[in-house]
C-alpha cells in the first residue's frame, strides 16, 4: 500500500490550522490577508519566468516529424492537416485543440489482462473526462474572481457569473463551476487513490497539489455557502491588494484568510511543481512544430562545418576527363 | 536554433494577463461602497438581526422568508428579540425595501461594488425606482 497521500494530506490539514490559528488566535490578519499574498506573488511571478527562461533557452535543432497523421507528400495522398501540418495555421489549430481540449489525453488507452490470458487494449476516457471538467471549472472559477479585482466589474465577468448561475438554485446562487471543480478534484484524487497502478507511481507531490486545490474549493464553498463573511470587506482586501493601497478590514472572517492562505501557497508552490506544465504545454515539441523537413532545410546550428563536395562541383573539375573517358554528364 | 522570441512574446502575454486588475484599476477609480441607510431604517436603528448577520446573510435570511411565505402562508417574521417584521422583501412598511426605502441607495450599493444582481427585481418591483 502506498502510504504517500498522508503526507500530503498532513501538510494541507497543517497549512489551514496555520492560517486559522494565525488569524483567531494570533490576530495576524496583517501577515495572512497582505504578506503572505504578496510574497506568494513575487515568488510565483519570479520562479515562473525564470523557468520559461530557462526552457526558452534549449535548442529546437530540428523538426519532429513523426506524429499520428499522413504527412504532406504527393497531391494524390490527402494530408492529415491538423495532426501533421505543414503550415502554421495548422499548428495553432493542433496547439489549440491541445491546450483547450486536451486531444491527446482523449486518446488514452488502457491495458489490461481479459480474463487473465488475452491481452486488450481498451480506450479509457474517464481520466480525460475528469481532466478537462477540472481545467474548464478551475478557469471559469478563477475568472469569475476577478469580480474581487476589479471596480467596476467588467461586462464580460458579471455575463460569465449569469451564465455559471443559470439554475438559480438557493440564495446565493449557485455557481456550477465551483462545484464541478471540487468534484472533479475528488474524483482524481480517488482516480489515484483507487486504481492499483495509479496508485503504485504516484508521489506526495502528486497528491500534494490535488488536496490543496481541494482545500481552496472547499474553503471557497464554506465561505459562500456555509459560513458566511463579508463579501464586500473581502473585496476591499483583495482591491487593496491590486491597488497596492493594502487594507485590512475588520469584518472579513477567518474561513476568507483560510482560502487566501491556501491560494498563496498554491502561488508560491507553483513554479517549483508539475504544475508548470500550464507553461510547459505551450513547448510540446510534438506538437507545436510544422512537419515541413521537406519544404525547408534545417540545419542544426552546433554542427561543425562539414567540407562538402557536392556532385555538380565534382562534374566541374573532371569534366573534361569525364568526356575524354567517355563517361555520362549532366553539363556539356 | 531555438524559439526564444516567440516564448518570450508568449509570455509578456501572459504577465500582462496575470496583472491584469493592477492595469485595469489604474483606470478605473475605486471606493468601498456606503449604503445610505434611509431616515425610516435610522429612526428604527436595528435591522432584522444584528449587523453582522445582515452583512453576510441577509440573502439566506431572504431565501427563508421567501420559502416559508410561499409553502406556509406564514407573513410574520419574529427575530431572536421578539421584534416583528413582515416577512415580505418589498411589500408593507416593515419589510426590506419598506424600512431601507431605496434599492438604489441601498442595496444596489453594495450589490454593484461585489458584481451581484439578484434576479428578484424581474417579478417584485422597488416601487422608488421609476423614474
Ligand atoms: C453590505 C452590503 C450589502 C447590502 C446593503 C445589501 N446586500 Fe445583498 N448582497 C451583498 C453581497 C456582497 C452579496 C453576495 C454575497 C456572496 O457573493 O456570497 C449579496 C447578495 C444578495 C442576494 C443574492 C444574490 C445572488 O444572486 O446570489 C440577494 C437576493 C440580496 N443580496 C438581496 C439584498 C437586498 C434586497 C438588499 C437591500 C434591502 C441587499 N441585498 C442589501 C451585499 C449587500
Ligand atoms: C425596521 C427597519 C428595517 C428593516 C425592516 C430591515 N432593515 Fe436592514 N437595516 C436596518 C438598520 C437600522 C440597519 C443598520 C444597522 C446597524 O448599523 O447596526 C440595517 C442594516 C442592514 C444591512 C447592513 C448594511 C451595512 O451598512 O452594512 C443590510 C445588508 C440590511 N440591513 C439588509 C436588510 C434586508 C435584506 C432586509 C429584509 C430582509 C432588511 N434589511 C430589513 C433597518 C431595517
Ligand atoms: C418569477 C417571479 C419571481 C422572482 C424572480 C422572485 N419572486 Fe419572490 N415571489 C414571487 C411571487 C409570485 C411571490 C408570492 C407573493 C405573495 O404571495 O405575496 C413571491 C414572494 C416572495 C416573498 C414573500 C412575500 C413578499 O411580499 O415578499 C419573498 C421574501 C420573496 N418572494 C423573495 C424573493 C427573492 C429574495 C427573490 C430573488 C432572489 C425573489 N423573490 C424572486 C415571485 C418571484
Ligand atoms: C486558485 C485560485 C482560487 C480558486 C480555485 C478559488 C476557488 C473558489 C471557489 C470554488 C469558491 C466558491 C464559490 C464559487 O464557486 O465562486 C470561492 C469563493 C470565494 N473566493 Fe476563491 N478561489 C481562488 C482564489 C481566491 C482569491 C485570490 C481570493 C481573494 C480575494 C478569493 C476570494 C474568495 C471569496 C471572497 C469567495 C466567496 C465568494 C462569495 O461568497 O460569493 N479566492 N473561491
Amino acid at each position: 500500500m502506498n502510504f504517500k497521500y498522508l503526507y500530503s494530506l498532513i501538510l494541507v490539514i497543517a497549512l489551514f490550522l496555520i492560517a486559522y490559528a494565525g488569524v483567531e488566535m494570533a490576530g495576524m490578519q496583517f501577515v495572512f490577508g497582505i504578506l503572505v499574498p504578496y510574497a506568494a506573488v513575487v515568488i510565483f511571478l519570479w520562479g515562473f519566468i525564470s523557468k520559461i527562461l530557462c526552457w526558452a533557452n534549449s535548442a529546437v535543432p530540428f523538426r519532429i516529424p513523426t506524429t499520428a497523421g499522413q504527412q504532406k507528400s504527393l497531391d494524390w495522398i490527402r494530408q492529415n492537416k491538423i495532426d501533421n501540418p505543414s503550415t502554421t495555421i495548422g499548428v495553432v489549430v493542433r496547439m489549440a485543440l491541445e491546450i483547450l481540449t486536451f486531444r491527446s489525453l482523449f486518446r488514452n488507452t488502457k491495458m489490461a489482462l481479459h480474463k487473465g490470458a488475452k491481452l486488450i487494449y481498451s480506450w479509457e476516457i474517464w481520466l480525460w473526462v475528469g481532466a478537462l471538467a477540472f481545467h474548464w471549472a478551475f478557469f471559469t472559477t478563477v475568472t469569475r474572481h476577478l469580480r474581487f479585482f476589479t471596480d467596476p466589474v467588467p461586462f464580460p465577468i458579471t455575463l460569465l457569473e449569469k451564465a455559471d448561475s443559470f439554475f438559480q438554485v438557493g440564495l446565493p446562487l449557485v455557481f456550477q463551476s465551483g462545484i464541478v471543480l471540487l468534484a472533479a478534484l475528488l474524483f482524481l484524487f480517488l482516480r489515484r487513490l483507487l486504481e492499483p497502478q495509479v496508485r503504485y507511481i504516484s508521489l506526495a507531490a502528486d497528491y500534494f497539489p490535488l488536496f490543496l486545490l481541494i482545500g481552496i474549493a472547499l474553503s471557497g464553498i464554506l465561505m459562500r455557502y456555509f459560513i458566511k463573511t463579508d463579501v464586500v470587506a473581502a473585496k476591499e482586501l483583495a482591491m487593496g491588494l491590486v491597488t497596492f493601497q493594502p487594507c485590512i478590514p475588520e469584518t472579513v472572517g477567518s474561513i476568507f484568510y483560510i482560502h487566501l492562505f491556501l491560494v498563496s501557497t498554491l502561488l508560491a508552490y507553483f513554479p517549483f511543481s508539475k504544475l508548470m506544465h500550464f507553461g510547459g504545454v505551450f513547448l510540446s515539441p510534438t506538437r507545436n512544430q510544422a512537419n515541413n523537413t521537406r519544404m525547408q532545410r534545417h540545419v542544426n546550428p552546433w554542427n561543425y562545418p562539414v567540407n562538402t563536395h557536392t556532385y555538380e562541383e565534382y562534374e566541374d573539375e573532371f569534366r573534361e576527363k569525364m568526356i575524354d573517358a567517355g563517361l555520362p554528364v549532366d553539363k556539356e | 536554433m531555438n524559439d526564444k522570441k516567440k516564448i518570450i512574446t508568449g509570455l509578456a502575454i501572459f504577465l500582462f494577463l496575470f496583472t491584469l486588475p493592477i492595469w485595469y484599476n489604474l483606470v478605473s477609480a475605486t471606493s468601498a461602497p456606503e449604503p445610505e441607510l434611509s431616515a425610516k431604517a435610522k429612526a428604527a436603528k436595528t435591522c432584522v438581526r444584528s449587523k453582522e448577520y445582515m452583512v453576510a446573510e441577509h440573502m439566506q435570511l431572504l431565501d427563508v422568508w421567501r420559502d416559508t411565505v410561499v409553502r406556509t402562508g406564514e407573513r410574520t417574521y419574529t427575530n431572536p428579540d421578539g421584534k416583528q417584521f413582515n416577512m415580505s422583501l418589498s411589500t408593507g412598511e416593515n419589510s426590506c425595501i419598506g424600512c431601507h426605502v431605496s434599492k438604489a441607495d441601498f442595496c444596489d450599493k453594495c450589490h454593484n461594488y461585489a458584481s451581484v444582481n439578484p434576479y428578484c427585481w424581474d417579478c417584485h418591483i422597488d416601487p422608488k425606482e421609476k423614474k
